[in-house]
């Protein structure tokens, strides 16, 4: 579905990503850890338009869309649901939905609805500001926003940064609840353990470039990828 | 009693023009973090085509080509002086924006002369009216009438319209907004449209009552919209209107009760005390910091 070829991203003066290749399948979920700086962000940021790529090439659905507008890039089916959350605080959280969904023509109050059923919190804050919103909330309501622009490929930059444990749990068995209804899941997590466990794939990025990948579980399994990232010693 | 009643009539009426131009920094402010220095001159302009379109053509049909023209005008500044320094330093920008304040005095001095011309007379805007023993014309009725039913239209834009919602995911965050798939320089081009289409109202309804333009009657009105921008809080729309309404009306009754050389300064001395005592204006954006 989504084919990343040989991806060099200059980002702040600074080589970012050095020759990222990597493929999602559809309907997989697939995830990219690695530390700080390692270029997970930039490399998800790069799919989807914002940062423009200085080399190589990036296909989706057959297609390249290298260096398309952000725009066009939503409009083929995927969205972004960045890192920080980055909700809309001083509009109500239906008005974050609806602004998720800025590019459909259709009618979204099925979606909605849908939403709702799914994350049942954000009915209740319906018409609250999405600023006075928990972070766990926020995360919610993002994924949410992201997900009522009828994504083919989702991608989630760090959806459990700065969230409680519990509150993570949560978020992973809704990102993988998205996943059974076929929507692809593209994922960047420093909280590797969690993002191998749903993974169907992964790959580990050490300053932007991939050093190992394999399935989620061959990975959490692999030595160096326990004592490096999951804390664990031999 | 009736003199002061009179006097409050017309200083509404120059606040309803001053507030449908503060609307104008305001928004922009709102969406690209600039003070648009322009704006007023925008508003000038606005004059000498409605001046050039009632020269040709009827009332009825030169209002709605002097609206149409002074939006083009706006857009077309947007896209040739501001858009390229989109990621330059916001300075640069600002920058830029006094450049084409200047740019526009100046063509408009070399096409038109330094000399005033007279301001077409509307007179449907110049009927005299009487209510009770209050003497007034039209115009000074219309003004705030027409500002806040604009207003509100835009508050439903805002609210309610597919580009509202846009502008107000962009003037929020650049980047989370285009991620919805907004194209934030096309929102950008709305807001500048939307804002010149009230300047260009605003300065039909101004000049009315003024009887002549000339290639600097658009700076002093602007920078005093500014200053009801910022009086009311810069980025907030019902801070502008109340603003550009409080600005007119203390002018005029600064000018009625015999102070006409100290109404400009007046102005300028609120300018001041607002930014010491309280920067954000009545109705600042509250600033939410919450990662």
């Amino acid at each position: 579905m989504l084919k990343v070829k040989n991806l060099h991203v200059n980002f702040g003066g600074i080589k970012a990503v050095k020759g990222i290749s990597f493929t999602v399948d559809k309907g997989s979920i697939v995830s990219l850890i690695g530390a700080n700086g390692a270029g997970k962000s930039t490399t998800l940021r790069t799919i989807a338009g914002i940062i423009k790529a200085s080399k190589g090439d990036i296909e989706f659905e057959g297609n390249s869309i290298l260096n398309n507008d952000t725009s066009k890039i939503v409009k083929s089916g995927i969205t972004l649901c960045p890192e920080g959350r980055r909700v809309f605080p001083d509009m109500s959280v239906i008005d974050n939905l609806k602004i998720g969904a800025y590019l459909r023509k259709d009618s979204i109050t099925d979606d909605i609805n849908k939403i709702y059923e799914m994350f049942p919190i954000l009915k209740h804050r319906s018409w609250q500001l999405a600023g006075t919103l928990s972070g766990g909330e926020q995360q919610m309501l993002a994924v949410a926003r992201s997900l009522m622009a009828k994504p083919k490929l989702m991608m989630l930059d760090e959806p459990s940064l700065g969230l409680a444990p519990l509150v993570v749990n949560n978020i992973f068995d809704i990102i993988k609840e998205i996943n059974q209804t076929g929507v692809t899941i593209l994922l960047v997590e420093q909280n590797a353990n969690k993002a191998l466990k749903i993974a169907n794939k992964a790959y580990v990025i050490e300053t932007g470039e991939i050093v190992m990948e394999g399935t989620g579980k061959e990975l959490l399994n692999n030595e160096k990828v326990k004592s490096a990232y999951l804390g664990k010693t031999k | 009693m009736q003199y002061f009643l009179e006097q409050c009539l017309i200083g509404i009426s120059i606040g309803g023009a001053y507030a449908l131009i503060a609307i104008g920094y305001t928004l922009v402010y709102g969406i690209l973090r600039l003070i648009n220095f322009a704006h007023g001159d925008i508003f000038m302009v606005a004059g000498y085509i409605m001046i050039f379109t009632t020269a040709n053509f009827p009332i009825y049909i030169s209002i709605p080509i002097t609206i149409i023209a002074t939006c083009i005008l706006g857009v077309v500044i947007e896209k040739v002086a501001y858009k390229p320094l989109r990621t330059a330093p916001r300075m640069s920008i600002m920058i830029s924006a006094i450049g084409v304040s200047y740019f526009l005095q100046n063509f408009a001095t070399y096409l038109f002369t330094a000399l005033p011309s007279n301001y077409p007379p509307i007179y449907f805007l110049k009927k005299q009216i009487h209510i009770g023993y209050l003497k007034t014309n039209m115009a000074d009725i219309l003004t705030p009438i027409i500002t806040i039913l604009l207003v509100l239209i835009l508050i439903w834009i805002l609210k309610h319209t597919k580009i509202g919602l846009s502008m107000r995911a962009v003037s929020r965050d650049y980047e989370a907004a285009s991620l919805m798939g907004i194209k934030i320089n096309n929102t950008i081009s709305y807001t500048f449209a939307i804002g010149s289409i009230l300047a260009a109202v605003g300065s039909i309804l101004y000049f009315t009552n003024r009887a002549s333009v000339f290639p600097y009657s658009g700076s002093m009105p602007g920078l005093k919209c500014f200053v009801a921008a910022v009086f009311g809080g810069i980025g907030s729309i019902p801070g502008a209107l109340i603003g550009g309404f409080f600005i007119g009306l203390c002018e005029t009754l600064i000018k009625a009760v015999g102070y006409s050389t100290f109404s400009d300064a007046f102005t300028f001395v609120i300018l001041i005390i607002v930014l010491l005592l309280r920067p954000t204006g009545l109705f600042g954006e509250k600033i939410i910091d919450k990662v």
